[in-house]
């Protein structure tokens, strides 16, 4: 049964035709899932909210759409949800909206000290650490999953502007962490 | 023209619209190439993290998950040799399971608070926990012998000792922080050893593969769970008995 037949049939009731489509696609989502939040279980927790999200909305899945970009794109949301409640837990006094990572990021000795010590590895976490939820959402949807502007404008809900400005903002974050490795790492 | 943005360098890279000009300025001027291509250089060293491996059978343990949170049904039995372990026991299991926990939440909460005015004395209390820890060992024990008395070298469906190991996961824990509030280690650490055998099932997959049902009974063999789930059964049944209220008499 191929997904889009699936689709039908889970939306006319079929609980076994939607069971297909999370066997299907559940790794596929993890893995998008942990690049985006950085720790399994926020993952796990992700993946579960994007099927029930994804079943929630069967009715609203249009026909001509890939399954699998429908189903990507939920995750995703899922995944800029928690990293947004992550930056309000950790950061209770800035607005959602408020990009003022790089100055904090300058602020913080720790990613170059890291990348010195030429551990990419930690230094692009370390980076990936100092980005706002827009940020990083925006760019591990560009640079890790190799999604267009317009794709992650769908995904997360932001107009062009704003997932333009939030993938270079990260850009310069990451390249602040990365730039002294360049050369040295082959 | 000025030189290009690094803002819009890291739109042509990622090759989205960086305006008009932008990418006929970079291909006539070598200062905004070198720049384009040492950006290029320093990104390529962010690559993806690895995520952790999930198995093959990691789909059919989202579904386990989501089932119960979509208000589906209770899963359809593949095996027909499973019935008589399911069927009579479930409704009750499960109204009795949702009864007990509530009424071990008052014993705690009775702990707790000792100086409220109680509803329950202390020896109700107690005995209703040991009526709830005994149903909690019988039915663990059941899904103990199903796994441990498996045919080897098959493989299982186990999608019936997944649901009740999922509950009896959640009211272990329960059951547990009551048996140590009590004072009673040793019920506490079987109740322990039980829960991270439950917790396998329950997370693990539908079809239990040979090699992993042979781990998993020689898991339950080796440390005599089985054996210490009687015993301990037992003795709470015989202290359950001990707390009821004696008979009246007319003579």
């Amino acid at each position: 049964m191929d997904d889009a037949t699936a689709v039908a049939q889970a939306r006319a009731g079929d609980s076994e035709a939607f069971r297909l489509l999370v066997e299907r696609h559940s790794r596929a989502l993890f893995k998008l899932a942990y690049r985006m939040t950085g720790n399994e279980h926020d993952a796990e927790d992700v993946v579960q909210e994007a099927f029930l999200k994804a079943y929630r909305s069967l009715d609203s899945f249009e026909e001509r759409s890939q399954v699998s970009s429908w189903l990507y794109r939920i995750a995703s949301n899922c995944a800029f949800d928690v990293l947004r409640r992550r930056q309000r837990r950790d950061n209770p006094t800035d607005s959602l909206d408020v990009e003022d990572a790089p100055e904090l990021a300058a602020a913080t000795p720790g990613p170059h000290r890291l990348a010195l010590g030429g551990d990419v590895r930690r230094s692009l976490e370390a980076a990936l650490e100092t980005m706002s939820a827009r940020e990083r959402a925006a760019f591990v949807l560009r640079h890790f999953e190799g999604r267009s502007v317009k794709e992650i404008e769908l995904a997360l809900g932001l107009d062009t502007t704003a997932v333009k400005q939030s993938v270079c903002r990260a850009v310069r974050k990451a390249r602040q962490v990365l730039r002294p490795l360049a050369g040295t790492v082959s | 023209m000025s030189h290009v943005s690094e803002d819009d360098l890291v739109l042509l890279h990622y090759c989205e619209d960086a305006g008009e000009d932008a990418g006929a300025h970079v291909a006539s001027c070598e200062e905004c190439a070198a720049r384009l291509r040492a950006l290029a250089e320093t990104l390529s060293l962010a690559t993806a993290p690895d995520a952790p491996e999930r198995g093959d059978d990691y789909g059919a343990q989202v579904w386990a998950r989501l089932r119960p949170q979509l208000g589906l049904p209770e899963l359809a039995l593949e095996s027909p040799k499973l019935v008589p372990f399911r069927r009579p026991l479930w409704p009750r299991a499960a109204a009795f399971a949702a009864l007990a926990a509530a009424l071990v939440l008052a014993f705690l909460l009775g702990r707790r608070f000792p100086a409220e005015p109680q509803p329950l004395s202390a020896e109700v209390r107690e005995r209703v926990l040991l009526v709830a820890v005994g149903e909690h060992l019988e039915r663990s024990q059941m899904v103990l012998v199903e796994l441990a008395n498996a045919p080897a070298g098959e493989v299982m469906n186990v999608a019936a000792q997944r649901t009740v190991a999922d509950e009896l996961v959640s009211s272990g824990r329960l059951y547990r922080e009551a048996a140590v509030r009590t004072g009673d280690p040793a019920l506490a650490a079987v109740l322990e050893e039980l829960e991270r055998v439950l917790l396998e099932v329950a997370a693990g997959p539908e079809a239990l593969q040979p090699a992993d049902l042979e781990k998993l009974q020689q898991r339950i063999e080796s440390r005599g769970l089985l054996f210490k789930v009687r015993v301990v059964g037992t003795r709470v049944r015989e202290r359950e008995t001990q707390r009821l209220p004696r008979p009246v008499t007319t003579s």
